[in-house]
């Protein structure tokens, strides 16, 4: 698989597909890295009744943008983006253990849950970690403390007993607090404390601070101008990441607009080469 | 220049003198990967001021303890053998270069 595509968008719910479909009819190669359908938040609305021209339920919604995504000649890459870089003249993205360049990416990405507790955001590196593919390794053996209960989730629990881990499991919905000196060692659960070596947090989003340093945001959400550019070159956003209304129509609009500017962005610096 | 790899033999003897970054990776890292041609790219920039090296954690878990290094990819920036800088996560050409002041 190429690991290079011109465009690469973030995310494949209406915000997402919205740009790549506009940025494939504008010739463009689009890779789009997706979670499974079932955790975007469409997929549980029960009924649309705003969206002109199609209603139903937001997973039959969902689905039918899936299809004309996957018609659409652009890539589906499965998995979670963990961190997004300009490198030079393009822009990295990692997901899980692999690496994707491009020459613009459209963070499409929805909007994540806050910080389990305070001391995510401390400990971060320093015995909490957002991926066990990542990570894990440095942990064979150990104990580690896993929240999430996603399918990717599972996946990466059974990753870390493979590697002989001893896993502890957190659906998430817990009351957490995060404790610890120099690194976290102890995470506490509704009230009880468990040591840890490593406490790995599963977002099927990760904020966009942590997703991509330096971005201007507040309070998880991204800021862009009316054209969906971020605050650093070649990084463009669009959808509920950029704020509400937490509507498809918003989503879909933004989608179509990041994706035209990102184009317009490529053409020019293929100009200045 | 060039990037150097980095193993316990040598780690010491290379960080003891002027200023060295090193990167703490391995293989089955995503973010490492990405942080690859960030480095060459550093390396450039530097023309020779910075020693560039990597460390692969997975061969040498003893050196990637001893710095406290739970999170990959993380940076190290050393002056004459002291820890003068260390940040985890990928981390771009200009945050680099502020690891040197």
């Amino acid at each position: 698989m190429d690991n290079k595509f011109d465009i690469l968008i973030i995310g494949a719910g209406p915000a997402g597909i919205s740009a790549a479909l506009t940025a494939r009819n504008r010739g463009k190669s689009v890779g789009v890295i997706a979670n499974p359908p079932e955790t975007s938040k469409l997929y549980l609305a029960e009924s649309v009744t705003n969206y002109p021209g199609i209603s139903g339920s937001g997973k039959d919604i969902l689905l039918a943008m899936r299809s004309q995504l996957e018609q659409s000649g652009a890539e589906i890459i499965s998995g979670r983006a963990l961190s997004v870089m300009p490198i030079g003249k393009t822009v990295g993205v990692a997901v899980g253990n692999d690496f994707y360049e491009a020459s613009a990416v459209i963070i499409a990405a929805g909007i994540s849950r806050n910080p389990i507790c305070s001391g995510e955001t401390q400990f971060v590196g320093r015995g909490v970690s957002y991926c066990a593919t990542c990570d894990g390794m440095l942990y064979r053996g150990k104990t580690v403390a896993v929240i999430g209960d996603s399918a990717e989730a599972e996946h990466d629990k059974s990753f870390l007993r493979g590697i002989g881990c001893e896993v502890i499991e957190f659906s998430g919905k817990e009351k957490f607090d995060i404790k610890g000196g120099m690194k976290a060692d102890t995470l506490v659960a509704d009230g009880r404390e468990y040591k840890t070596d490593c406490i790995f947090i599963l977002k099927d989003t990760l904020a966009p601070g942590s997703l991509v340093s330096g971005i201007d945001s507040e309070r998880g959400i991204i800021k862009t101008d009316s054209s969906g550019k971020t605050n650093i070159k070649g990084i463009f956003a669009a959808g509920d990441c950029t704020g509400a209304p937490y509507q498809i129509a918003k989503a879909v609009g933004e989608g179509n607009v990041a994706a035209l500017a990102a184009c317009e962005y490529i053409n020019n610096i293929e100009k200045e080469i | 220049m060039s990037v150097m790899h980095l193993t316990k033999d040598n780690f010491d003897s290379i960080t003891s003198s002027g200023l060295v970054l090193v990167d703490f990776w391995a293989t089955w890292c995503g973010p490492c990967r990405m942080q690859a041609p960030i480095l060459e790219e550093f390396d450039k920039q530097m023309e020779g001021r910075v020693k560039v090296c990597k460390l692969d954690v997975d061969d040498n878990p003893a050196i990637a303890q001893r710095f406290g290094v739970m999170s990959i990819p993380t940076l190290i920036a050393f002056k004459d053998g002291k820890q003068i800088s260390k940040e985890v996560g990928v981390t771009s050409c200009e945050e680099l270069m502020l690891m040197f002041g």
